[in-house]
Order: C-alpha cells, then sequence, then structure tokens
C-alpha cells in the first residue's frame, strides 16, 4: 500500500504531501471545532431534556419517565414564582436606568473633553476587570456601613446592578460613537435643527441599535447574576438566589423548566437576529 | 450639555466610594489594623494560590478549545457563521447556576460518563469525577469558555485575507502564515480573551462550592463565607482586597509582558 502510494505520489510529492496535508489540517480542524461546539452544548441539551423528567425521587440527576407536568406546573415550587418575578422587576428596572445612564457617559466621553476624562474612562473600566465577588463585596461594605437608612433587599439590588451594568453599556455604545459620522448632526444643524432636536431625531436614531443591544445585554446580565446579587439581597429571592438554596438541598426539575424557558426566549431573539441580519446581507446584495 | 457631566458624575462617586469603602471595615473599629491582611494571607494562603492555579489552568483550556473554534467559525464556517456565533453565546442564556448545576447530572456517579471511564478503567470502580479537582476546573472552563472564544473571533475576522495571500505570495508555507501573519494578528484578541477569563476564574467561588468539596474552596468561598456565614467583615474584606491588589499586580506584570498598548487597546 505505502509503496504504491509513494510511487503514485512521487512526481508531483510536494503538492501531494501537502495538498494531503491541508486536507488533514482542515477537516480535523472542522471535527475539532464542532466537538467544542458540543461541549459548550452539552449542558443546555441537560438542562431542557431534565426539565421532562419524572424524577423517582427528590432527586432529579437520573433520567427516569418523560413527562409534561413539569411545564404545566412550573410553579407549583413554594417561592420559585416569586422569586421569577422579582429577577424580571429588578432585571427590567435596572436596564432601564443604566442604559440610560449609560448612554449619556458614553456621549459624555466620547464627544467631551473634560477633566478626568481618563480616569472616567478607567472606572467604567474597572467593574468588568475585577472579581465579581469583589465588586459585590465591596458594595456590601458600604450597605453595611449605613446600617439605619440602608436596609439591604430590593434597592441594594437594584443599585448593584445598574452599578455592573453600566460600564458594558458605555463600551457597547461608545464602540458605535467612535465610528459615527458627526456630518450628519452638522447637516441637521444646517438645516436648522437646535441641538435638542438634532440629538432627538438624527443622534438617538442612529445610536438605536447600539442602545438595544447594550440593553438587552444588560437585561441578561442582571437575570443571570448571582455573585454580586447574593451578597446584597438581604431577604429578597431572586431567581439565581432561590437555585442557590435548592442547590443544597435537591433541585426541583422547575428550577430546569424556568432556565429553559428563559434560554427559549433569548435564543428566538437570537435566531431572529440572525436570520435578519441573514436576509438583509441578501437584499443589499440583490440589490447592487 | 453640562447636565451630562453631573449624571456621569452619580456613578462615578459611587464607584470611588465602593473602592474605597472596603478598605475600611464596617461596624468595628476603624484603627489601621494592618494585621487583617497578614492574618488573612497567612490564614488563607492556600485558597488563594489554589484559585490562581484554578483559574490559569482554566485559562489555558480555554485558549486550546476557544482558538481552533473562533479559527474555523472565522474562516472556514461560511454563511453559517453568524449561526456559530450564536451556539458560542448560547451558554449565556441558560442562568448560570443552572448549568453549572448542568454539569452535576452529566458527571453524575450513576452517569454516562463516569460509567463508560470506570468501565475502559480509566477510573478505578469507586472513581469519581464530581468532587474533584477536575469537575470544578472543567466548571470554570465551560463556563468561561464564550469569553475566550469571542475577543479572538472578533480579531480574526477583523484580519485582512490580503494579508494571508500576501504572505503566500512570498513563499511562507500555511505553518509559517498561520506563526508569522494569523498568530500575531489574532494577539489582541488573545490577550484580551485570556484577561476576561483569567479574572473572573480567580474569583469563582460557584464551581468550587457546586461541583467541588471544602478541599477545592477558592478565594472566592472564603471571602463569601465571611462575609455572609461568620460575619467577619475585616478579614472578607481584607481577603477580597488582597485578590484584587493580586490581580492587580498580575495585569501589570502581563502588561509589561505584552505591551501595554494591548491592554487597553
Amino acid at each position: 500500500m505505502t509503496t504504491v502510494a509513494e510511487t503514485l505520489a512521487r512526481p508531483s510529492r510536494a503538492s501531494f504531501a501537502s495538498r494531503a496535508w491541508r486536507f488533514v489540517a482542515r477537516h480535523s480542524l472542522t471535527v475539532y471545532a464542532l466537538l467544542v461546539v458540543g461541549y459548550l452544548m452539552l449542558p443546555i441539551v441537560v438542562v431542557i431534556l431534565f426539565s421532562f423528567n419524572h424524577p423517582t425521587g427528590r432527586f432529579n440527576y437520573v433520567w427516569h419517565k418523560f413527562t409534561f407536568e413539569n411545564w404545566i406546573h412550573w410553579n407549583a415550587v413554594l417561592g420559585i414564582q416569586g422569586a421569577v418575578e422579582k429577577s424580571l422587576e429588578v432585571a427590567a428596572l435596572a436596564t432601564i436606568v443604566a442604559t440610560a445612564l449609560g448612554t449619556l457617559i458614553a456621549l459624555a466621553i466620547v464627544r467631551h473633553r473634560f477633566a478626568g476624562r481618563g480616569a472616567t474612562n478607567v472606572l467604567i473600566f474597572l467593574p468588568m476587570s475585577t472579581p465579581e465577588i469583589v465588586m459585590g463585596s465591596s458594595l456590601l461594605a458600604l450597605f453595611l456601613n449605613d446600617q439605619n437608612t440602608i436596609q439591604l433587599g430590593f434597592w441594594t439590588i437594584f443599585i448593584a446592578h445598574v452599578m455592573f451594568i453600566i460600564s458594558f453599556v458605555v463600551v457597547t455604545v461608545k464602540a458605535r460613537l467612535i465610528g459615527f459620522d458627526r456630518h450628519l448632526e452638522e447637516a441637521a444643524m444646517d438645516l436648522g435643527a437646535n441641538e435638542w432636536v438634532t440629538f432627538q431625531k438624527v443622534t438617538l436614531p442612529l445610536l438605536a441599535p447600539a442602545i438595544l443591544a447594550a440593553g438587552l445585554l444588560g437585561f441578561a446580565l442582571s437575570i443571570d447574576d448571582f455573585v454580586i446579587t447574593y451578597l446584597n439581597a438581604g431577604p429578597v429571592q431572586t431567581f439565581p438566589i432561590f437555585v442557590w438554596g435548592v442547590a443544597r438541598v435537591a433541585v426541583p426539575p422547575q428550577v430546569n423548566v424556568v432556565a429553559s424557558g428563559i434560554f427559549l426566549v433569548a435564543i428566538a431573539l437570537g435566531l431572529a437576529n440572525v436570520f435578519w441580519q441573514y436576509r438583509a446581507a441578501k437584499s443589499t446584495r440583490g440589490g447592487t | 450639555m453640562l447636565w451630562l457631566a453631573i449624571f456621569f458624575l452619580v456613578p462615578m462617586v459611587f464607584l470611588g466610594y465602593q473602592s474605597l469603602e472596603s478598605g475600611l471595615f464596617p461596624h468595628f473599629e476603624f484603627t489601621w489594623q494592618w494585621s487583617n491582611f497578614s492574618d488573612a494571607l497567612s490564614g488563607y494562603h492556600t485558597q488563594l494560590i489554589r484559585s490562581f492555579v484554578y483559574a490559569g489552568i482554566a485559562t489555558l483550556a480555554c485558549l486550546v478549545l476557544a482558538y481552533p473554534l473562533a479559527y474555523w467559525i472565522a474562516f472556514r464556517a461560511g454563511p453559517w457563521r453568524n449561526l456559530f456565533l450564536l451556539f458560542i453565546v448560547a451558554p449565556f442564556f441558560v442562568t448560570y447556576l443552572v448549568r453549572t448545576l448542568a454539569w452535576l447530572n452529566i458527571l453524575a456517579d450513576q452517569g454516562p460518563v463516569v460509567r463508560v471511564l470506570r468501565d475502559v478503567h480509566v477510573l478505578g470502580p469507586d472513581g469519581r469525577l464530581l468532587a474533584t479537582t477536575f469537575a470544578v476546573v472543567a466548571g470554570i472552563t465551560y463556563n468561561f469558555l464564550p469569553f475566550m472564544a469571542l475577543p479572538i473571533y472578533v480579531s480574526l475576522e477583523q484580519m485582512d485575507p490580503r494579508l494571508l495571500e500576501a504572505s503566500k505570495d512570498l513563499y511562507a508555507s500555511s505553518t509559517q502564515a498561520f506563526l508569522r501573519v494569523t498568530l500575531p494578528l489574532s494577539m489582541p484578541g488573545i490577550v484580551a480573551g485570556t484577561l476576561l477569563t483569567f479574572i473572573p476564574a480567580a474569583g469563582d467561588f460557584i464551581n468550587a462550592a457546586l461541583l467541588g468539596t471544602p478541599k477545592q474552596a477558592m478565594i472566592g468561598n472564603v471571602i463569601q463565607a465571611k462575609f455572609l456565614e461568620s460575619l467577619d467583615y475585616p478579614t472578607a474584606a481584607s481577603l477580597s482586597f488582597i485578590l484584587m491588589g493580586t490581580i492587580m499586580i498580575m495585569l501589570l506584570i502581563y502588561a509589561k509582558v505584552v505591551g501595554s498598548e494591548r491592554l487597553t487597546g
């Protein structure tokens, strides 16, 4: 076999060898990449699968029987519904406030030269480069400092969430602002629009995709956050804190149901976005 | 536009306040107790070192897993690119705790992975995966893999393919082209990815708490327990500070090695 292959290959040996090498390289890379994707997907599949499990005992570790029960009675577990609602409340409120503030900060940093601009840049970067546990504990230290006026609970969670979402909003919006064509604003001004009208009619619509993206990112971060929330929650339970609580005893399949539900909503949005981009790309290609 | 400045000052004050506050010890008298730091360090240096070792291994594992994936998506996935990007971020959409708990199912003693490994004698008949260092590091690797893959993808995606053609024209082999052109150009992504992975991984305590035992406890577990269970705020605060300080020092060294413009760039 080898001798045949060698004699066959000899005339164009270099090119054959390199072509064979490239073939192997290309396909092993594909296989490897798909394996990594599989690794990423595995727990998700498990989460969704076990949301349909009918566990034998208290533990939802071993597959037993398929059932829709958990989905129909998703709030049958004490406290789960309240926790989910609390999570959504915090996420919605914190996202709105953080997105508004973050957009303004981004505008200020990119558009204006002011004293402490560099320092602001560093401050924005800081929360993203500190471990969550440090951020959470320093906020807790701040809140504990003044226990007479500050009660740990909904509002401390809210403040904490606004804090860490802002950074991500600023970074996202800033990226868009840097590639922003200021001539458009100047044109609006030339056409007699004042600053506020220009901001409303030109700047804001152009920034809208970035602001929307930042808001969605913030919402996702907020709803998912455990470490910072846990430290600053006091008696309030959000969904991740609820999960942490039951994880020490036994996780009911309803937790998987809620997690799968959140996942499916998010992935639907993501797929819609992929589809939309694909169509947009296609239509621009068709247009030219 | 002055009011913008006011609006941005509010969170800035918060941030400044926060970073200053943890140095003080609320509820306890403020007496310049520097010994808190040395006590914390001597009491918990094992967990601290363990945190950085775990985070380091997980970061390397992430790099090894993520780089080929990002490369493949950037250059080979063609029209499926966005779909695969969605696959990368998909784990984010499942609550952190729940996706970590899913590893409990996968690695469970009665689960398929352990059974297969026992059958092929990689594990002994009583061997387990849960509650081991392996489980904790694998959990961390899994949870932070997207943080590594995305920046690398972005830097590869921005690359001008003509550079590769040029290197080929100059008689570079594909290995040479990769080492001399692709790899250096993707360095910013690698740098950003390692930071985004290493820093949160070092402070993580969820994986160690859920997939490990006290023997795998990391510094985050200690801080969390000190704050919420033993209410020992001074030690917890100084541990937080030590963690942040150590990371800062590592960042500076890292910046020296790779060049500081790449860190902030």
